[in-house]
């Protein structure tokens, strides 16, 4: 699965899909692989503040916990509660899958995350 | 891969959750080449292993198995072990990879005393390769002359397989029907071809250790240094069904009939989750008056699709409903005490 063109990512394999004000943010395909069966997602409220970086929340898989990093500063304006029922979403499709929607407080922060090109470098 | 009492293994082929799923299903395909093999013979072969093993050997056939364990004097637990009766004064035990040295040592310093009896650690000679599933007679017996229609629970045969001279038994550690098939190791990469070929049509998987723990938890079935080591006992670990209580003296046998007639403050239950979440090994325990442990087994069951776990409980918490709050990384999440095993194989398959 080749990372989305249009999306940012950073070195923990979160993706960002930036519209507006707005980024839809995910875990990549490489991070699905990793982690293996998805079977439990915690995720913030919305209205939650986020710095660029913090924890926003942990995925679980049958074999590992992991922490979900936040690409960018901005307050969680939507979470993807269908997902927390269907979890194994996240396997089948990780670009499709939002976590969150986050209102960006600070896009300038974009410039620090990877391209899909650069990203697709690190995994190499 | 992963490091496994020393071994590097492989934690899951195509997903742990697929894996478990084939077996429980289908069948699946698992190479436990790690476990350590220890033979004990000689004309009073019996007499050491009846006093150094909590089981009742002399309960077995040859050819027959059990599950058995060696105890400190405490009545703890230094492995847990399946031992099998080759012959009437030879006996094979199949231990913990990670135990295998200390087991060895254990009984080496303890045969002395029986006259004309030897251990022998036999690890290298045998790998071990396990078919579980209840699609598994269909897959192996088409590769051996053995009858497996008349090879029991917890019995073994020899014969060939895959044209290969190995042993045959039907034992597991994932809660359904099965086989685990000791050949030499220099076949082994052969036979595994040979199960896969024959499994491919029935849907069977080669499983990793990821499959290999969910299997086993589900099963109620406890992994020795999670579930039990040296600092919890036999009736502690809920396991007083392998002690040979009308055997004569064995190691740890005044501990364990002390404790019997005694009071157990503790016991090993099984829990699930009421609250959202994954309770793995090593998160805290607590009931109401505080932390009373840890989390030993946890997982996400793939067949149960809820968070099942174990731990040790004070006596007045063990039973059934109970409830328990485990501390998932901050956050106190309610589970309940449930009976184990927490998943049961439909039983109309073996004999």
């Amino acid at each position: 699965m080749t990372p989305p063109a249009n999306f940012k990512y950073t070195k923990d394999h979160e993706w960002i899909d930036v519209n507006g004000d707005r980024g839809k943010v995910g875990i990549t395909d490489y991070a699905q692989q990793q982690l293996g069966d998805v079977v439990y997602l915690e995720l913030p409220a919305a209205g939650t503040k986020l710095t660029q970086g913090q924890s926003f929340g942990t995925i679980e898989s049958v074999k590992a916990v992991s922490e979900l990093y936040s690409p960018v500063s901005g307050e969680v304006v939507e979470t993807n509660d269908a997902l927390k029922s269907k979890p194994e979403q996240v396997n089948a499709d990780p670009h499709g899958s939002w976590l969150i929607v986050l209102k960006l407080t600070n896009p300038a922060e974009l410039g620090a995350l990877l391209d899909a090109s650069q990203y697709g470098v690190l995994l190499k | 891969m992963v490091e496994f009492g020393g071994w590097e293994m492989p934690l899951e082929y195509t997903g742990i959750t697929q894996e478990h799923l084939a077996v429980r299903n289908a069948a699946g395909l698992f190479d436990v080449s790690h476990m350590g093999e220890l033979e004990i013979a000689g004309k009073d072969a019996l007499a050491a292993v009846q006093s150094i093993f909590c089981n009742d050997a002399a309960k077995l056939a040859p050819g027959q198995a059990q599950y058995s364990a060696l105890l400190t004097e405490l009545g703890t637990f230094v492995d847990d072990v399946i031992v099998y009766r080759l012959r009437a004064d030879h006996f094979l035990v199949v231990v913990n990879a990670a135990n295998t040295f200390k087991d060895y040592g254990w009984i080496a310093s303890r045969v002395g005393a029986f006259g004309d009896v030897v251990v022998m650690d036999a690890t290298s000679r045998y790998a071990l390769l396990a078919v579980q599933g209840p699609a598994s007679v269909d897959i192996v017996q088409p590769l051996t002359g053995v009858d497996l229609a008349a090879l029991k629970h917890y019995w073994f045969a020899h014969g060939e397989f895959a044209n290969v001279r190995g042993t045959i038994a039907r034992t597991g550690y994932t809660g359904e029907d099965g086989f685990e098939i000791f050949v030499p190791p220099q076949q082994a990469d052969r036979v595994w071809q040979a199960i896969v070929a024959s499994g491919e049509p029935h849907g069977l998987l080669p499983c990793g250790l990821g499959a290999r723990d969910t299997l086993r938890l589900e099963a109620g079935l406890r992994l020795y240094g999670n579930d039990m080591d040296e600092t919890t006992t036999v009736l502690e670990a809920d396991l007083g069904w392998i002690v040979g209580w009308n055997k004569n003296g064995f190691v740890g046998g005044d501990a364990v009939r002390a404790q019997k007639s005694g009071v157990l403050t503790r016991k090993l239950v099984g829990f699930e989750l009421i609250d959202p979440g994954v309770a793995r090994h090593g998160y805290d325990v607590y009931v109401d008056a505080g932390p009373i442990g840890k989390v030993t087994s946890g997982t996400q069951t793939p067949t149960l699709k809820k968070s099942i776990g174990m731990t040790y409980v004070p006596i007045a918490f063990a039973g059934h409903g109970g409830e328990i709050e485990i501390d998932i990384r901050g956050r106190r999440a309610q589970a309940r005490v449930v009976p184990l095993p927490f998943y049961k194989r439909p039983r109309k398959r073996v004999p």
